[in-house]
């Protein structure tokens, strides 16, 4: 069978709509009938990727490719990248700005979350041209 | 397993307008053959869809105060929400004898047992092992919604049994004691302010039994309880209730109870869904209890009241001014430790998943995808369903024909008639 394919324009503008392309993934995830743990990691995952685009990168596509053995999430955007992968990938390393902090994001714990909560995390990302994650969540 | 529902449609007083339709927070009505109809499953009773009709068709399925002649002894259980309903009213005292007048034999505040509950709630809390935050089961709507949409969250609601159902046993047994009389010689009626807990009564949580012969509504109690109370010169002194128990009437008085400060409380469909689902997304974990309600203010907000929920919020806080904090004690009662807690699990109920057999839902909602492609996406609901997504759901379902989209058929007949023409 096809994968089912759900595809979101995150808006990078309005900070609380953040989230919502999660929020539905985890809905339709729901009225499948996948196990609450494989729910969890995925609104996890997703919403740390999320959030990330619209703190970072004004925003971009997420992309959800459901499967009965796994979910892919895409999440791709045409932000500044990440200049050193490696170091963004450790737990309380942030560059995000103080505004942001304020809310109670920011504390450099987004990929690592990603990460521990995924089964496989591709990050592409060229400085200047876009990041792009691929999240592979086996069910 | 068949569900009784307390809200229930009126077909004469019916005119097959949407506005239950867009209104119900899980999507539960629909409009066919020109007539509201309820998805028994679906629905948590929450009384949104009698709030808002605008030609009072919905209803609320309740006993009526006739029924109290089946009865040898009878026992009055009044909601905290009943005391906000009265103006000038000093103390509760002259509801609880109005009641008596009413051919009520006794009364036993409903406000004690929740009491009772806050007592229970606050020994949970303090157990290591508690899951937190521990979920309100007060609301027997946001109970529902828990159970057919919040899997992951049913560890965490309070296992006790309701206030009533707790004051329902104690009412019943002292009534025994007093009278010698047998149990089914004594009818004990709650008198409620929301249809939700009608349904409570007869399906309650976590539990087979209930003591509650009949349950009342406020509306109905109200006009012979004003005129009863009308009379009374100096009433007898009957309320035993404090403080936090009356409280249980409005949004926070549970959560305030509990005497801690790491608590939520809130109120109203749309806010329950949205902590509901940041509880689920792990979000506030650093929260010991969360109190939850359907109606606008708690209790008081229910649809079976007569007041304005903040007149009656605001009437609760006068007439609860001189009480003590709480007048109600575990140890002052008989029940066991066990009659306190729920004995039968709250299971998940699936209804709102597409099929219990994953391929096939993964199927269905490609279906569902191809037939939201060709719909409007206006959300008119003029098909019945509440929107375009629903309606596509409804199709593959097979509880709906795609013809039943008005914009489709208007376009399919533009389309014959430039084919005419051309």
């Amino acid at each position: 069978m096809e994968p089912i394919v759900l595809n979101y324009q995150v808006d990078g503008e309005d900070f609380s709509t953040a989230g919502e392309a999660s929020s539905a993934v985890k809905k339709a995830l729901k009225q499948l009938g996948f196990s609450p743990d494989v729910i969890r990691r995925v609104a996890i995952a997703m919403y740390e990727g999320e959030i990330n685009m619209v703190i970072h990168a004004d925003g971009g596509e997420a992309t959800a490719e459901i499967s009965q053995e796994e979910i892919r999430i895409i999440l791709a955007d045409r932000g500044p990248g990440i200049k050193d992968i490696d170091l963004a990938m450790q737990e309380g390393y942030s560059t995000a700005p103080e505004e942001v902090r304020n809310l109670g994001f920011g504390a450099g714990m987004g990929l690592p979350n990603i990460k521990k909560y995924s089964d496989e995390l591709k990050i592409e990302s060229t400085p200047g041209v876009g990041t792009t994650l691929r999240i592979l969540i086996r069910t | 397993m068949e569900y009784f529902h307390s809200v229930t449609l009126d077909p004469e007083r019916c005119r097959g307008c949407i506005t239950c339709v867009k209104r119900c927070p899980t999507e539960a009505i629909r409009v066919k053959d020109g007539k509201a109809t309820i998805i028994k499953e679906r629905c948590i009773d929450c009384g949104e869809c009698i709030r808002v009709c605008p030609h009072r068709a919905k209803k609320a399925v309740y006993d009526k105060l006739s029924m109290l002649d089946q009865f040898e002894y009878k026992v009055a259980l009044p909601a905290p929400a009943l005391f906000g309903q009265y103006n000038n009213l000093e103390n509760v005292d002259y509801i609880l004898n109005g009641l008596l007048d009413l051919g009520f034999d006794d009364v036993f505040e409903v406000a004690r047992a929740a009491e009772l509950v806050s007592e229970c709630t606050r020994l949970k809390l303090a157990n290591e092992d508690c899951p937190k935050p521990l979920i309100s089961t007060a609301c027997p709507a946001v109970v529902r919604l828990v159970r057919v949409r919040f899997p992951k969250l049913i560890p965490h609601l309070l296992m006790v049994r309701a206030p009533v159902e707790i004051a329902a046993s104690i009412a019943r047994r002292e009534a025994m004691e007093a009278t010698g009389l047998p149990s089914e010689k004594i009818g004990v009626f709650f008198i409620s302010p929301c249809p939700a807990k009608v349904t409570a009564v007869r399906q309650p949580l976590g539990t087979n039994i209930t003591d509650i012969d009949g349950v009342l509504a406020i509306s109905d109690v109200y006009k012979p309880l004003l005129n009863a109370m009308n009379k009374i010169q100096h009433p007898k002194t009957l309320s035993e209730s404090g403080l936090t128990g009356i409280s249980w009437a409005y949004t926070g008085g549970e959560a305030t109870s509990l005497l801690r400060t790491k608590y939520l409380a809130a109120d109203g469909m749309e806010n329950v869904i949205k902590i509901l689902e940041e509880i689920e997304d792990e979000k506030l974990q650093d929260l010991d209890f969360v109190e939850l309600g359907a109606c606008n203010s708690g209790c008081v907000g229910g649809c079976l009241n007569i007041e304005n929920p903040y007149i009656a919020l605001t009437r609760i806080r006068q007439v609860r001014k001189y009480m003590p904090v709480s007048n109600n004690r575990i140890k002052d009662y008989t029940l066991s430790p066990e009659e306190y807690l729920c004995d039968k699990p709250v299971e998940y109920d699936p209804v709102l998943q597409l099929d219990l057999d994953l391929g096939r839902a993964m199927q269905k909602m490609q279906e569902i995808q191809k037939i939201e492609k060709i719909l409007p996406g206006i959300d008119c609901a003029s098909c019945g369903s509440p929107s375009c997504h629903t309606f596509a759901v409804d199709v593959v379902e097979g509880s709906a024909d795609i013809s039943d989209c008005l914009i489709l058929l208007k376009k399919q007949l533009e389309e014959t008639k430039n084919d005419e023409c051309s």
